[in-house]
């Protein structure tokens, strides 16, 4: 029952605020809701789109779980996904002439190396230098904005366009996406890999002394130091493996869907990262249905602009608005609600 | 107890949402017309405003059923444009450049859709690609404020670093010399990203300090960023040039002209076309001739453009169409300075540099 109550609170709390926003903006909830539901699994392509947008979100979500278990807030996917982009890409377009396995390993590689590299900055001064990784991760995000913008418009800026954007990747280095199943729809074999990378995440955190450490630390940092525990090094190594995670969105984005890197391609998946982690409440596995929560709503939202009159698609950032005070205030509510429970059951 | 509330709950809303299979498809034969905005969107008063007039004047005087849809980051193009041809929108317009991509991929996908494209060309058999001289509007401004300066000083600012703006500065610039071979003009850019289309701030700051450095007259061609430009005026008691629509009306007194591109005309006239079954694709110019682009007169601004300069300014109309005056085209040139030294000296401009603003200043 404690259980069942738990689920449901948010769930109640979510339907009952967002059909509250609805009614005072003069629409019906249930063409509303109907509209975003059919819009992200309406059709194959429609999902196709759902999944799309919710493998960047499995990857920053990750990214932030880990750090979470740490003790460590990272807000700074969103800059280490855009350098784990830029290196993928200048990887692509500087090795033109690998061929296969290699070219695509190589990419890949080269976005978890640059993601590594950017969260490792915001390890390196929080374990060495006591630097509030909050703060100094934010900061970063300006610095990667204005890096990608430099490299993309001097080195690799695409000749034959208006748009800021570098140019094609090889066919080479490009994933193959799911057409037969989800046709026209841009999700690719990145979503496998982010499936891979939650099991990994699971395993690293659960299952390995390394994992151990890290939840320690991240339990009581003074504890373990006093342990024996080398707390920097790790504090040091979990921003690198969750700044990798985020600079895997590349792959996703760039190797299978647009084949090049835009300027500002992230509508904020890395900032979407903090909220699918939350919702996970810093568990691996379950960053899954969070990110795909998150994937049906971005893609929904944009066929309720189509659909409905009167709503437009920033009810999608009020249902996430919502969904985190009710993820926050849950175990308050649960716990009055139990006693009310109580009460009722007995008399 | 709890478990059936559930299931109930559940029921409910699964039944509720499965009622329909789908968002219903209106029978009626009304032709039914999609926008899809660019960044900025609908309420910038200068670009993505004179699409949506055009759409919701052609609302008015047609029968026809308008959705627009604003984008506001460059993923959401594909799925918007997709959206509207699935649920059977005859006509779809794209407005902006950044569209292109992903009306190249979708377009073919649906070809008994009507697609257009407003500052880009597609090259789809059901695509309409509707363009702009803006460089021979921009070189009708360019002209008032080269015959209006006081200080010698005039002033560009442009959006998004891009071909398309550099057309319009191109002209600007021709125009500026031909009235004043002596001025001076100063130029400056936003930004490199889409942004810079909504970034009143740093028009704001550009502006101050185009007029430290003596201008006195701005043409901004930067979609919602203007405001900033004109807030930055009206304190300085100077004069600026609006952009796409007609802005006079944003600041009376300080908005000495706007170069009107006719966007609100292009999208009128496809939907009329389309509503007619008249649609046609492939490019459609609209320049000087059709007044697809031209200065804007009209109240607010007629106290500030004397009956002399205005007979000044149809010659130089009359002039252009004759082919007496040959504006140069960016397009075409790829340079700023096609006939130099005329209008660049030391103006070695480095596109997109790492503090996003470009500056040149030519004599």
């Amino acid at each position: 029952m404690k259980n069942l109550i738990k689920t449901l609170i948010p769930v109640v709390a979510i339907l009952t605020v967002v059909t509250f926003v609805i009614l005072v903006m003069g629409d019906n909830p249930f063409n509303v809701f109907q509209s975003i539901i059919w819009g992200a699994f309406g059709s194959a392509t429609s999902i196709g789109y759902t999944l799309f947008y919710s493998t960047p979100l499995v990857f920053t979500g990750l990214s932030v779980v880990v750090a979470l278990r740490a003790g460590l807030f990272n807000i700074g996917a969103e800059g280490q996904l855009y350098i784990g982009s830029l290196s993928l890409v200048a990887y692509a377009l500087m090795f033109k002439d690998q061929a296969g396995a290699v070219a695509i390993l190589g990419a890949v590689v080269a976005a978890l190396l640059g993601g590594a590299l950017w969260g490792s900055l915001v390890g390196l001064l929080k374990a060495f230098r006591g630097s509030h990784e909050v703060v100094v991760s934010i900061m970063l995000n300006f610095v990667s904005y204005a890096l990608c913008g430099y490299f993309i418009l001097n080195q690799f800026k695409n000749p034959f366009s208006q748009n800021p954007e570098t140019s094609e990747v090889e066919a080479a280095f490009r994933i193959s996406n799911w057409e037969a199943i989800f046709p026209h729809a841009p999700v690719n074999n990145a979503a496998l890999l982010a499936v891979f990378c939650v099991g990994l995440v699971w395993w690293l955190l659960y299952r390995s002394q390394w994992g151990f450490d890290v939840r320690f630390v991240g339990e009581s940092p003074e504890a373990a130091r006093r342990a024996g525990l080398p707390v920097r090094m790790r504090l040091l190594q979990v921003m690198a493996v969750s700044g990798a995670l985020a600079g895997l969105v590349g792959v996703n984005e760039i190797l299978g869907f647009s084949h090049k890197m835009k300027d500002q391609f992230s509508p904020g998946y890395g900032f979407m990262g903090i909220a699918v982690a939350l919702l996970a409440r810093g568990e691996p596995l379950r960053v899954i249905p969070a990110a795909l929560l998150f994937g049906m709503l971005q893609k929904g939202s944009l066929d309720l602009e189509i659909d409905s009159q009167k709503m437009t698609r920033d009810l999608a950032y009020v249902i996430q608005g919502v969904v985190m005070i009710a993820v926050a205030a849950q175990p308050y509510l649960s716990k009055k609600l139990e006693k009310r429970w109580e009460l009722w059951t007995r008399n | 107890m709890g478990r059936l509330l559930l299931a109930v709950f559940v029921g409910l809303f699964l039944g509720c949402t499965k009622k329909e299979s789908g968002p219903s498809v209106s029978s009626d034969a009304k032709v039914k017309v999609g926008l899809v905005l660019d960044k900025g969107g609908k309420d910038d008063k200068s670009f993505n405003a004179a699409a949506f007039k055009g759409a919701s004047d052609a609302a008015k005087d047609f029968d026809i059923e308008l959705k627009v849809v604003e984008s506001p980051d460059d993923a959401s193009y594909e799925p918007a444009i997709r959206g509207l041809a699935e649920r059977g929108f005859q006509l779809v317009i794209t407005v902006g450049f950044a569209q292109s991509d992903a009306l190249k991929k979708i377009s073919p996908q649906f070809p008994k859709t009507h697609f257009a494209i407003v500052d880009a060309m597609v090259d789809v058999p059901n695509v309409a690609s509707l363009l702009f001289s803006e460089h021979e509007g921009s070189y009708l401004v360019g002209y008032i404020a080269g015959s209006k300066t006081e200080t010698g000083t005039v002033g560009f600012i442009g959006g998004m670093d891009v071909d398309l703006i550099k057309r319009f500065e191109l002209g600007y610039r021709e125009g500026v010399l031909k009235a004043n071979p002596k001025a001076k003009i100063l130029t400056n850019y936003v930004g490199v990203s889409s942004e810079a289309w909504m970034n009143p701030t740093k028009g704001r700051e550009l502006t101050l300090s185009q007029i430290g450095r003596g201008a006195d007259i701005i043409f901004s061609a930067a979609g919602a960023t203007n405001s900033g430009v004109f807030d930055a005026v009206e304190e300085k008691k100077k004069f600026a040039i609006g952009v796409d629509s007609n802005q006079n009306w944003v600041k009376p007194g300080r908005v000495l002209t706007s170069m009107m591109k006719r966007v609100d005309l292009a999208v009128y006239n496809t939907i009329k076309a389309e509503k007619e079954g008249k649609f046609v694709w492939g490019n459609k110019f609209f320049g000087i001739a059709d007044k697809g682009v031209d200065y804007a007169l009209d109240e607010h601004n007629a106290a500030l453009i004397s009956d002399e300069l205005k007979k000044k300014v149809e010659q130089v109309r009359t002039d252009i169409l004759s082919g007496k005056i040959k504006v140069s085209d960016y397009y075409v040139t790829r340079t700023l300075c096609p006939k130099s030294p005329l209008n660049c000296d030391r103006s070695q401009r480095r596109s997109g540099e790492s503090g996003r603003t470009t500056q040149s200043v030519s004599q």
